[in-house]
């Protein structure tokens, strides 16, 4: 019995799951009406029967819009760069055994993630902007990262805590400094066993750079209001952006799907 | 190289894992350690190479004392191997690549000599057609073959082994077990955790019965398993005959 255990032990798979309910669809799901291709197809059909049939004034939305998808990936994917870079970071300061940094790593964690993000973007905009002036796009990206840097390291916590004690200790063993057994044993594995749950940071924080419309970057969502306070047509305007951010993140949990797959199939 | 452990104790909180452990590995020696589970001997072997720390006492490999916290145990284990119960290959490296790692980041042996040895070493624990395979498609024997391969690339003085073949399907035990004996006839130091009669009697110098923290009897495999002197000894050996 003691011996399956370790056998079982010794060629387990590392999974992790941090998550707060994302747009994943099952790896099983492949059925032609699937609650994603029914949503994602649907958006597609939509955006693209509106405008055809009621030109005025769909297309003069979709026409306004690219500006602002430029703008809220430009945020996105700045962010999410930072942000994995804070959660490495953060990460590897929570599983420190040096009090000092623990402690620090922690108190970022707790206090960030106690924070509304909506609230944090005025915080760095609003009251430090007394301080020092932050231009809008560098406030809402250092929101956004700090923001997601605190959860991004939990993540790396859970990813680096998943992997086997046995790994550092062979690494030790064969004569490699801590250093050296991270970056060449731990991180690899551990990057990928965070691959899916990184994927879900992404598109959450796509979702949520929808915020920094409101100190007046011209996101997606800011363009369409700009377009509605003129034209008046909110019911219009804002079905389509809210299609755009649907299409988006449909795709892009598509892809997230498929890089888990991957990874399950690498091991 | 010669292993001298003195007085060792390691205590975990109130727990004495292992307790007053003396014990001497002559260059050349195999000596294997036996015991019931929760007895101290995988904790004294990772203290050889300080993956445990001693509560009290010496270990010395050579003149180098493995015990002193200011000395760098780094030097000391690239001339010590490991080989773990789980195997602990890296999972996300192919077979030839787990064998080549360790030489080419701590020793900065170049690709191309660290692979002609990775492949030679392959050769010689049978698995040459195996090295772009990654771990988890392998075998649990084969693992362990590689994870021998692994340690040996370092081209170390002493090898330790801690149940290697405990977490192995029956028919997979011949094949590690042959591996260590081909080693053990090269004449390798060998500290070896493992209750296999077998290759205690065609390889160790010397078995050394271990109880609760405490090194009970130490013989040679004739001595100890046909006519044991203490009766700790004889008791644990009527339960894994």
């Amino acid at each position: 019995m003691a011996e399956v255990n370790n056998r079982d032990e010794a060629n387990r798979r590392i999974t992790v799951n941090v998550s707060d309910g994302a747009l994943i669809p099952d790896r099983g799901e492949t059925s032609l009406f699937s609650a994603w291709r029914i949503s994602f197809f649907g958006a597609i059909a939509l955006l693209i029967i509106l405008p055809t049939v009621r030109p005025r004034p769909y297309l003069d939305i979709m026409r306004f819009l690219p500006d602002g998808i430029l703008a809220t990936f430009q945020v996105t994917i700045i962010s999410i760069v930072i942000a994995l870079a804070i959660g490495l970071i953060t990460g590897l300061g929570r599983i420190s055994r040096i009090t000092v940094i623990n402690r620090i790593a922690t108190i970022y964690v707790e206090v960030i993630r106690g924070i509304p993000l909506l609230v944090q973007l005025f915080y760095i905009y609003f009251a430090l902007g007394q301080l020092v002036r932050v231009p809008r796009l560098a406030s809402a990206i250092i929101a956004m990262s700090v923001c997601y840097g605190a959860y991004m390291g939990e993540i790396f916590r859970a990813g680096l805590q998943a992997i086997p004690k046995g790994q550092m200790e062979a690494a030790l063993a064969l004569g490699m400094s801590r250093g050296q057994a991270l970056r060449k044993v731990i991180l690899p594995q551990t990057f990928r066993v965070i691959l899916p749950p990184v994927g879900n940071e992404f598109i959450a924080l796509l979702k949520d750079s929808s915020l920094v419309s409101i100190i007046a970057v011209s996101d997606l969502l800011r363009r369409g209001r700009e377009f509605a306070s003129v034209s008046f047509q909110y019911f219009e305007t804002y079905t389509v952006v809210a299609l755009v951010y649907l299409v988006i993140t449909l795709f892009l949990s598509k892809i997230v799907s498929l890089i888990e797959d991957w990874a399950e199939r690498r091991g | 190289m010669r292993i001298r452990i003195r007085n060792a104790t390691k205590a975990f909180d109130t727990l004495e894992a292992v307790k007053n452990a003396d014990l001497d590995v002559a260059p050349g020696e195999v000596v294997l350690i036996i015991g019931p589970s929760g007895s101290g001997k995988s904790t004294l072997l990772r203290c050889v190479n300080r993956l445990e720390t001693l509560t009290e006492g010496d270990i010395w490999i050579d003149e180098d004392l493995v015990t002193d916290q200011r000395g760098d145990i780094r030097k000391i284990r690239e001339e010590v191997g490991m080989v773990f119960q789980n195997f602990n290959l890296f999972p996300h490296l192919t077979a030839l690549e787990n064998i080549m790692l360790a030489p080419r980041t701590v020793k900065g042996v170049t690709k191309t000599a660290s692979r002609e040895n990775a492949l030679r070493l392959l050769a010689r624990v049978g698995l040459q057609d195996k090295a772009t395979t990654y771990p988890a498609k392998l075998s649990g024997g084969q693992q362990q073959r590689v994870a021998i391969a692994r340690a040996l690339a370092m081209n170390p003085k002493v090898m330790l082994f801690d149940e290697p073949t405990s977490a192995l399907d029956p028919e997979m035990i011949k094949e590690v077990l042959d591996v260590m004996l081909d080693l053990a006839r090269e004449g390798m130091t060998m500290l070896v955790v493992s209750h296999e009669m077998g290759f205690a009697r065609a390889a160790a110098d010397k078995v050394v019965f271990m109880d609760q923290g405490e090194i009970i009897e130490v013989g040679t495999p004739s001595e100890v398993f046909d006519n044991p002197k203490e009766n700790r000894t004889r008791r644990f050996l009527e339960h894994i005959l």
